[in-house]
């Protein structure tokens, strides 16, 4: 016989953490992906001259890829994480749209965007959209 | 090289990142949901979750979502490709209205006219930044050039 575990709803601090954790994570891992698939170059065009092999050979011999892809997984098991505590109503669109205006910041910064007015109009009508659409 | 106009084949790239992201969300979402309370004390009760079947479709869903990600960054900046790929909400709204025949209230209604708005604005501009030549990345230093490249070098 198996003893059902009581769920207990998180406090407002502890669900802030999950989130934040969710987002830092996303972040780091988007970007330092960009900025991995950038240093390789057009993966259409290596396609087209090295096959599908040569395509999957440039991504995997880059390092910053994996670095990438450590922090997407840590991101990965942070929302599971917050999925069995919170409500995917609540980290979906908290986590996502929040990562938009995180992600418009650092490509800014670290990856040397042109975040014109353009650009930044639509993070924010899409981080504003995301967050209707999920209430 | 900027690439202002983007290819058929580049948009359906972009649609299948829209798609497969909200669609593994959900996946992982129900899967999660009918598991009993993890804590930090247990963490590898997170590893096991990995390999029960409603995670298992989202993980694949999430996999696709991952490959065609990867592609559009390759050609595209990280602020063009993140705000297209939230366009997958709307079409799970728009899915769930005349599909499912759910009712969507007005602020939902809000939000999928804000978010294709939104897409709208970042598409209308290029898809990369212009950098100087000097600055470009050269793929044909990571990739092997392909036997006919070699030939013609060789002629």
């Amino acid at each position: 016989m198996t003893i059902p575990i009581p769920f207990v709803h998180p406090g407002p601090w502890a669900a802030v953490a999950m989130i934040s954790a969710i987002v830092l994570t996303s972040t780091a891992g988007e970007v330092l992906t960009a900025a991995a698939m950038k240093s390789i170059g057009d993966l259409d065009e290596i396609r087209a001259h090295s096959g599908l092999r040569g395509a999957i050979r440039a991504v995997l011999t880059c390092p910053l890829f994996f670095a990438g892809v450590f922090f997407l997984a840590l991101a990965f098991f942070a929302l599971l994480f917050a999925l069995n505590h919170l409500d995917l109503s609540l980290v979906a669109p908290a986590s996502a749209s929040l990562t938009l205006v995180t992600n418009a910041v650092a490509a800014k910064i670290f990856l040397k965007e042109n975040v014109d007015r353009r650009r930044w109009t639509s993070a924010v009508l899409v981080c504003i959209g995301v967050y209707f659409l999920a209430h | 090289m900027a690439h202002s106009r983007l290819s058929a084949r580049q948009y359906m790239i972009l649609g299948l990142v829209a798609l497969c992201a909200p669609l593994g969300d959900t996946c992982l979402s129900r899967g999660m949901s009918s598991l009993p309370g993890i804590t930090l004390a247990h963490p590898a009760t997170l590893i096991a979750a990995v390999f029960t079947p409603w995670i298992g479709v989202g993980i694949a869903l999430l996999i696709g979502f991952f490959a065609s990600y990867l592609t559009a960054l390759s050609w595209a900046d990280l602020t063009f490709v993140l705000p297209a790929t939230a366009f997958g909400n709307v079409i799970v709204a728009l899915l769930a209205r005349f599909w499912l025949q759910e009712p969507i209230s007005l602020e939902r209604w809000a939000g999928v006219v804000l978010i294709t708005v939104g897409v709208g604005f970042v598409a209308q501009g290029p898809s990369l930044t212009e950098r100087p030549a000097a600055e470009a990345p050269d793929f044909h230093e990571v990739a092997e050039p392909s036997i006919e490249l070699k030939q013609e070098h060789l002629r």
